[in-house]
């Protein structure tokens, strides 16, 4: 490393506590190739509330120059999408693709750091395998971006990663430019019930909460140290030595500085609200609850804080903390002004069908008597979970300049019937159900029964 | 007037419901002989009086319009634990599994015994038109899970089928209870079997008395669920049951669209959930999402199974999903209600004149994701169409006032 690339990691690492661990591992993802598409005579839905029927849809250079009308540009191959619809790529805020992939053998389970419950230095990135054919699968059901979350067995699990999801052989090439970290937390039953049977610190709901504030405490010391000392060298003290890199409070102060959004496991309502006591007492924020089974009970708490809940369409009961789950559970955390719902998969298979999902939690709100158009419903997987990841600037929504992201379906998104037609990820053609050449297979499929035809 | 009337209805419905006779008029009938359109279904107490056009309601008939909605048989919730299990993390409330360290197999544990009617999670399901399951010993740590039986889900302390239902894991996924490879399971099986042909002397014994006993009885008038993924395993299982004359149901068959023909040869018949198409394990590498389809296609008897017991409502999702990937509507709707009630023996998945009256009105087409069970009928008395999610869903809908929910009793 040469002397100026060395004061440079210096100057960023007096600037940020975290800014060398940001600069690290940097994304390589570039676009793939891609040609001007203009998509007409669809019905599209904008993913922040609108819909448009028998409207157009200009990609090129990457984005969407315009929704409804404008210029068309010569020769653009146009795509008639009459009786089709086109949403935003779907977006799934909380999977383990790449970390637990298929085949789900043990020397592929890297998704959780069992051996302490703070692991805030792990990044699921380091175990992110990028030929998981979960990811493919998971394009056919247009899903362009994907947030991949260590498990839950921790208190502090560790940084996610958001990522693009196109076929790569590493994960620097998919990892989504400029997106914040994460960082995976857990409440409840989990991570007391992994350290409890071996006798360790946590074993009860009262035991995590000891610890995530032991953990916070030692994240602001840590923050006081590297403040201490940047002032000691802003006001000439050469003799000034930095503290030593913490992995674990980096991550922490990334947190206390706004820089890594929180994205936290927790099933029950008085827990998520001690949670957010909590995050007062230290001064950080929660970006989004992920599973919520019981967010119904204090939608309107969590729509005042500017909290996502990012949540099951209907699952429920595999333990105790999941047992009050209600099928209105998004549709009733949606009705707040203010609201953020969002609906995640945690399933490789779920991720396949984000629609459909959506459909269901749709449906049943609509039983509740609560009014939920299409243009609403798809929002929890585009547009409120760009939020929820803090990418709603550059994609989730089919606005002029962002991202061109976009599916087209084959119908009306809520059916059972309806199908991927294409995908489109920076307005490049990644998947098309009519073109096998369009269809990505992964390294580990290649000369398996996949590639048998019936 | 007519408001009182109908309050008066429905307390006499509250009451009184199994005496009143049903008439179900004008609806989209999914019946043995097909979708009959504009069709009354009149019900007198447990079983289909008549199905027929312009059907008039003797006196004390409770009418519903059906309006042109779809009238299905009550549907097949899949192999579950649904009442053996309240809560799957609770150990204390399931009972599914028989955890067997010995090397002793027990095809005679029965986990029918189990069985709690009144488990909660019961009517989550019902009410979203499953009326009848599989209940499932299921084989997680031994070669032989044990037996289940199916099951109706009308809340009566017995109403089960008397076939019973033996579970074998073959495979990879239970190898470790078989020292570690599939072909100690075959081992196994067969000196199993042998046993039940003759006792052998001087040899330790696989089964005890109780054991062999069973098997001979699911010999008789049984059935034997093999769980088994792989396509080379799934033949292995056929040549296996015609020798021992076992009458085998191939269960989790993601590999199962490649040996369909030897399939409908052998008359076997195939659960499976239409969603799995992602290589989990080396025994599923060619999963895909056209297996019932060309199971269907190749003549093969389909059963749909696989979303769980407490989400057995994903199961209509499941046959959407397979609808979607080639297979026949009909064939769909069927792998939920005829097909599992025949394979297992129970009474009940047809809609035909003498049938028992388990079935579901639907707001639209009942393999929709947007679609919902509106009326739900199980041995002919209208379900209440309560569970507890929809008492905490009443209990949270509205705004709160001045008193706690917990005032509040839906």
């Amino acid at each position: 490393m040469n002397r100026i690339s060395q004061l440079l990691l210096w100057l960023l690492a007096a600037a940020s506590v975290t800014a060398v661990a940001e600069s690290s591992y940097p994304s390589t993802y570039q676009a793939l190739p891609s040609e001007p598409v203009l998509i007409q005579h669809a019905t599209i839905l904008t993913g922040d509330g609108k819909r448009l029927d028998d409207a157009n849809l200009l990609l090129a250079n990457g984005t969407i120059q315009w929704v409804g009308e404008g210029s068309i540009p010569k020769g653009v191959s146009v795509i008639d999408a009459k009786g089709r619809w086109v949403t935003p790529g779907i977006i799934d805020v909380h999977s383990h693709l790449g970390v637990y992939p298929s085949p789900a053998v043990e020397g592929h389970s890297d998704g959780n750091e069992m051996t302490g419950p703070v692991t805030p230095n792990m990044w699921a990135e380091h175990s992110v395998w990028p030929h998981d054919p979960g990811f493919m699968r998971a394009l056919a059901g247009g899903v362009t971006t994907l947030q991949i979350l260590p498990g839950s067995a921790n208190l502090m699990g560790g940084r996610g990663v958001t990522l693009r999801n196109i076929p790569a052989n590493t994960y620097q090439a998919m990892k989504f430019p400029d997106a914040p970290y994460g960082l995976k937390m857990a409440c409840g039953e989990n991570p007391k019930r992994v350290y409890g049977e071996r006798k360790i610190l946590p074993s009860t709901r009262m035991g995590n909460f000891a610890r995530y504030r032991e953990a916070w405490i030692d994240a602001q010391a840590y923050k006081t140290q590297w403040a201490d000392y940047n002032k000691a060298v802003k006001d000439g003290d050469k003799k000034a030595k930095p503290p030593k890199r913490d992995l674990k409070m980096e991550t922490l102060a990334g947190v206390l500085d706004g820089d890594i959004i929180i994205h936290m496991h927790c099933y029950r309502a008085d827990e998520m609200m001690t949670v957010l006591d909590m995050a007062d007492e230290f001064g950080y924020k929660v970006g989004t609850f992920h599973h919520g089974v019981e967010a119904y009970k204090i939608a309107d708490q969590l729509a005042e804080r500017g909290v996502c809940g990012a949540l099951w369409a209907d699952w429920w009961g595999f333990k105790m903390e999941a047992y009050d789950g209600i099928q209105e559970n998004i549709a009733m955390v949606d009705r707040p002004a203010g609201s953020c719902a969002v609906l995640h998969s945690d399933s490789d298979e779920n991720i396949q069908r984000l629609n459909q999902e959506v459909a269901k939690a749709m449906t049943r709100g609509q039983r509740a008597g609560i009014n939920i158009p299409p243009e609403r419903a798809i929002t929890w997987i585009t547009g409120n979970a760009a939020r929820s990841l803090g990418i709603d600037d550059k994609t989730g929504t089919l606005r002029a300049g962002k991202m061109a992201d976009v599916v087209l379906w084959s119908g009306n998104p809520f059916s059972v019937y309806s199908k991927v037609d294409k995908v489109f990820l920076d307005g490049a053609l990644v998947f098309d159900r009519f073109d096998m050449s369009k269809q990505p297979q992964s390294d580990f499929e290649l000369g398996q029964l996949q590639e048998l035809t019936p | 007037m007519k408001m009182i009337y109908s309050l008066l209805l429905l307390a006499f419905l509250a009451t009184n419901a199994q005496a009143a006779d049903l008439l179900i008029r004008n609806a989209r009938v999914h019946s043995d002989t097909g979708v009959m359109a504009g069709y009354d279904v009149l019900v007198s107490g447990e079983r289909i009086a008549a199905i027929g056009n312009n059907i008039a309601a003797p006196e004390n008939t409770v009418v519903i319009e059906a309006e042109g909605r779809s009238l299905t048989p009550a549907l097949f919730a899949g192999i579950t634990a649904l009442g053996l299990v309240d809560v799957g993390a609770v150990s204390s409330s399931s009972d599914a599994a028989l955890s067997n360290d010995s090397d002793i197999l027990r095809p005679e544990f029965d986990v029918s015994l189990a069985y709690n009617p009144n488990s909660a999670v019961i009517p989550v399901v019902r009410v979203e038109g499953f009326g009848f399951t599989l209940l499932a010993a299921a084989p997680n740590s031994s070669l032989i899970g044990g037996l289940g039986r199916a099951v109706f889900l009308d809340g009566g302390y017995r109403s089960f089928s008397d076939m019973p239902v033996l579970f074998v894991g073959v495979g990879g996924s239970y190898a470790a209870s078989t020292g570690g490879s599939r072909a100690a399971q075959w081992m196994l099986l067969e000196q199993m079997m042998a046993e039940v042909a003759s006792v052998p002397k001087n040899d330790s014994l696989l089964l005890t008395r109780a054991g062999r006993q069973m098997l001979k009885k699911v010999q008789r008038q049984g059935k034997v669920v093999f769980q088994v993924e792989r396509a080379a395993d799934i033949l292995r299982v056929l040549d296996f049951a015609a020798r021992h004359k076992l009458d085998a149901v191939i269960a989790g068959a993601s590999e199962a669209w490649m040996v369909a023909e030897e399939l409908a040869q052998a008359n076997v018949p195939v659960v499976l959930n239409p969603l799995d198409n992602l290589p989990a394990s080396f025994d599923t590498l060619g999963a895909r999402l056209d297996n019932a389809a060309l199971l269907d296609k190749a003549g093969v008897t389909v059963v749909f199974s696989g979303s769980g017991t407490h989400h057995a409502r994903k199961q209509r999702q499941m046959a959407g999903n397979a609808v979607a990937n080639g297979m026949p509507h009909a064939a769909a709707l069927a792998a939920l209600t005829v097909n599992p009630a025949t394979v297992f023996g129970i009474d009940t998945g047809v809609l035909k004149k003498g049938a028992r009256a388990d079935m579901v009105l639907w707001s639209g087409d009942p393999l929709e994701v947007n679609a919902l069970a509106d009326r739900v009928i199980l041995n002919g008395e209208l379900d209440s169409m309560e569970s507890r999610q929809t008492k905490l869903r009443d209990r949270y809908l509205t705004p709160a006032d001045d008193m706690p929910r917990a005032y509040r009793k839906p």
